[in-house]
């Protein structure tokens, strides 16, 4: 017996298999940066949407997870920069584990206290790596980046191509859905999201509401690095320019765009974050004119997102069936 | 089995608690009973780990409970309902239970627990799907019981259980508290309706001023003119 959920579920996954089938590479690539940036929106959206922070460092961590990756997987090279040769098998877990470990100490501090305070301290930190990652030439490549990370090889599925790399990055995405399924799912996931506003709820049953925050959050900054480390082999190119502020900023809007607090919010946004300007592309000067007033009027309009307005529609129609009624007036930035 | 020696506390440079000693009695209803302000929901808050103790001693079978985070506290068997509606209304009436042993590392323990306790309360087995905002203002009071008894406490503070019930409900939570005391639990409450809690009481404290005034049991308070007077806005001391 399948629900109704499922089936829309596989729905979406039947029109992911066949959406590049036929296209151009562009096109394919296109839907590789939806994938990846979905993944970190998704990452984000467990900090804003479960947890209510604002976090300004998702491209930094994109960008320890893309660095990281690259280092480990290109070839050493005789001069300049070079790497250590691994497989992206070993180079991904070690780029998700540090950009969970730099959660951690970045979101420590900042958690202790409520309010702004976190987007703040994650603005500096976006700064500073990028900043980092242009000084630091001898390991990043400075300005001009690194260049040429190698795409996986599976032995049996080498993922050089554009369309498999599309399939790598799908299945990655499933797994990584599932996970986050997982975790929201969890009793300590549900708990979360329902002790979060109210500290005395959540202290009488031993909640330490700070602490899973601080969990949240690194998760949260571990599949931003799970990201980085597929835009890695992706582009081929990285610079610190494709890390800096505007990208968090633009993740920010995924999230909020998409519905923070639903599960597949952020996917949506990241969707209309990537893909709209492609379809905007014929109006050409007037596209961020109409992006910009799109995005405007979906927030005044409908503050819990693109995935909210099924909802809205539906609760037109019948009024008693209300969905994460905490999200009625958006995430409250 | 719980004892508090000297305990001094408060909210920051406020002190609240000016030396409470005390000694509850194991496996009975103790009611602790006083003014506003005089310290009652913080001497929970200080047998719960979350009050700033100054100084002084809260032993509980023997252990301190003084420095130890409430999530060590509840390890040790005590269990605390706050004031007001705690149940988290979005979710299911088992979720809701559940969240009672989110502190636990075995869970299906907890999965055990949750059936154990719903043989307590047969009305939440039967509404164990719907929300928890679906339930009665009597009903939800009841889930929260079960909630704080999912970890098997032995001691359970409960914070003004009677606040926003009717009278029959109270009288309904006032059975619970005395059924499970007849199971073992001991129950330390605070409560605002001073004579109907008294009334189902085995013991009674007044608190004044963040000290004990009197210890003793519930009759002998609730016939002692001078806890009629202290509710009239006068002092113990007063002839």
């Amino acid at each position: 017996m399948m629900t109704k959920r499922n089936m829309w579920l596989l729905a979406g996954l039947i029109a992911l298999i066949l959406a590049p089938l036929g296209q151009g590479n562009y096109v394919v690539y296109t839907l590789c940066s939806w994938l990846i940036f979905s993944m970190a929106a998704m990452g984000l959206n467990l900090t804003l949407g479960y947890a209510g922070q604002i976090s300004l460092a998702q491209s930094a961590f994109m960008a320890i997870g893309a660095y990281t990756t690259a280092l480990l997987t290109l070839p050493p090279a005789e001069d300049g920069v070079g790497g250590l040769g691994l497989h992206w098998l070993v180079a991904m877990p070690i780029s998700v584990f540090a950009a969970f470990v730099v959660g951690l100490i970045i979101g420590f501090p900042a958690l202790r206290v409520k309010g702004h305070f976190l987007a703040f301290v994650t603005l500096a930190f976006t700064t500073l790596t990028f900043l980092v990652l242009r000084n630091e030439d001898w390991l990043t490549g400075g300005t001009y980046g690194l260049v040429g990370m190698p795409r996986p090889d599976f032995g049996f599925f080498n993922t050089g191509k554009q369309l498999r790399f599309y399939y790598f990055t799908l299945a990655v995405f499933v797994v990584f859905c599932l996970l986050m399924w997982g975790i929201i799912r969890s009793p300590w996931g549900r708990a979360f999201k329902a002790l979060r506003e109210n500290s005395i709820r959540a202290e009488s049953l031993g909640v330490d509401t700070r602490r899973i925050t601080l969990l949240a959050f690194a998760i949260g900054s571990a599949a931003g690095g799970l990201a980085g480390s597929l835009v890695a082999p992706l582009v081929q190119f990285i610079e610190p320019g494709s890390f800096a502020l505007v990208h968090s900023l633009k993740m920010l809007l995924m999230v909020v765009v998409g519905g923070a607090g639903f599960f597949f919010g952020p996917v949506i946004g990241a969707g209309v974050v990537i893909l709209m300007p492609e379809f905007l592309r014929f109006t050409e000067g007037y596209y961020l004119m109409i992006y910009a007033a799109t995005v405007i009027v979906l927030i005044i309009f409908c503050p819990k997102g693109l995935i909210g307005l099924g909802e809205i529609i539906r609760n037109k129609l019948r009024k008693d069936k209300k969905v994460r009624g905490d999200m009625d007036k958006g995430a409250q930035l | 089995m719980l004892e508090i020696k000297d305990l001094y506390g408060g909210y920051g440079k406020i002190t609240i608690l000016n030396g409470v000693n005390c000694e509850i009695h194991t496996g009975a209803i103790t009611t602790v009973i006083g003014p506003n302000g005089a310290g009652k929901s913080t001497v929970f808050k200080a047998i719960f780990g979350l009050l700033n103790v100054h100084s002084g001693a809260i032993n509980f079978q023997g252990k301190n409970l003084v420095g130890m985070s409430p999530a060590q506290i509840i390890a040790e068997g005590v269990t605390y309902v706050p004031q007001g509606r705690n149940v988290v209304p979005q979710l299911s009436v088992y979720h809701n239970l559940e969240l009672g042993g989110i502190t636990a590392k075995d869970q299906s323990m907890v999965k055990r627990r949750i059936d154990e306790v719903m043989e307590i309360f047969p009305a939440l087995r039967e509404h164990q799907d719907r929300k928890a905002i679906d339930l009665s203002g009597g009903q939800q009071k009841q889930l929260e019981i079960a909630r704080a008894l999912l970890l098997d406490p032995k001691l359970m503070l409960i914070d003004e259980p009677s606040i926003g019930l009717s009278p029959n409900l109270v009288k309904e939570v006032f059975a619970t508290l005395q059924r499970l005391r007849d199971n073992g639990v001991t129950v330390l409450m605070v409560e605002q309706n001073a004579k109907a809690a008294l009334a189902m009481s085995d013991y009674g404290l007044v608190l004044e001023l963040g000290q004990v005034r009197m210890h003793d049991k519930a009759d002998v308070l609730l016939n002692d003119p001078r806890v009629g007077r202290l509710f009239l806005g006068g002092s113990m001391d007063e002839e």
